[in-house]
């Protein structure tokens, strides 16, 4: 059994973490937010620098325990959630 | 068995070379790329590149890189190693050797891997100009498509 009141770890990377002025951040799974694309939501209204990080969001790429992602990936509580460009290594 | 590495530090080509084929008799030919911070970029100088990465991640999606070129060419043996940190002008960034039976599935195997890894590695690269300024690079349709051919 998952611990129910585990929070959730949000990363950021690039300029997500730029404009949202944080590498790291754990918040408890708001009430409503059941996949990544309803904490995006979530997350635009915490802070201008996170409305700003969000803005294009066909910009924004994510992952899930540490596998890529997308808005419609349901969350538990616990998971490690990522927020990024899209990669530029190589 | 492959060897992946993500470090600061420079990589000694040769080195890796040696390591890849030390006691293999087996082996018909190895690709090799060695990817550098160019100088320029569109319009601007480019002095130094940063490159960030998310590190819980990173070797795992390599490694998952890795198996799927392991997969379709039957590789002998494979070396992926991207460093991470500040780069100036001129500085390796990253190195693959993917060795196999053929050429054909080695130098294959070798486009594969650096195409896969510019597409769905968590690395992302900050470039310094010449005057100053700098900016994150951003993802290339080129790249994209480079990466779905295979």
């Amino acid at each position: 059994m998952a611990d129910t009141d585990a929070p959730l770890t949000i990363l950021y990377f690039a300029w997500l973490r730029e404009r949202t002025g944080t590498a790291e951040e754990s918040v408890a799974l708001p009430a409503g937010v059941r996949t990544v694309g309803d904490l995006i939501a979530w997350l635009t209204e915490q802070s201008p620098g996170h409305a700003s990080a969000f803005a294009n969001r066909r910009a924004v790429r994510c992952a899930v325990n540490q596998d890529f992602s997308d808005s419609a990936t349901l969350l538990h509580p616990g998971d490690e959630v990522a927020f990024f460009p899209p990669v530029t290594g190589g | 068995m492959a060897t992946i590495k993500v470090q600061e530090e420079n990589f000694d080509i040769g080195a890796e070379f040696a390591a890849l084929t030390a006691g293999r008799t087996d082996i018909g030919g190895i690709g090799c790329f060695v990817g550098t911070v160019r100088n320029n970029a569109l319009d601007q100088r480019v002095t130094a590149m940063t490159l960030e990465h998310y590190p819980a991640m990173t070797e795992r999606a390599i490694a998952r890189i890795v198996e799927e070129a392991e997969r379709r060419w039957g590789l002998l043996g494979c070396t992926v190693i991207h460093r991470v940190g500040r780069l100036v002008a001129g500085e390796n960034i990253v190195l693959v050797l993917a060795a196999a039976s053929h050429r054909q599935a080695a130098l294959d195997a070798t486009a594969f891997l650096i195409d896969w890894l510019k597409t769905k590695a968590p690395f992302w690269k900050r470039e310094e100009f010449a005057d100053g300024g700098g900016a994150w690079v951003e993802a290339r349709k080129a790249d994209d498509a480079a990466a779905a051919r295979w």
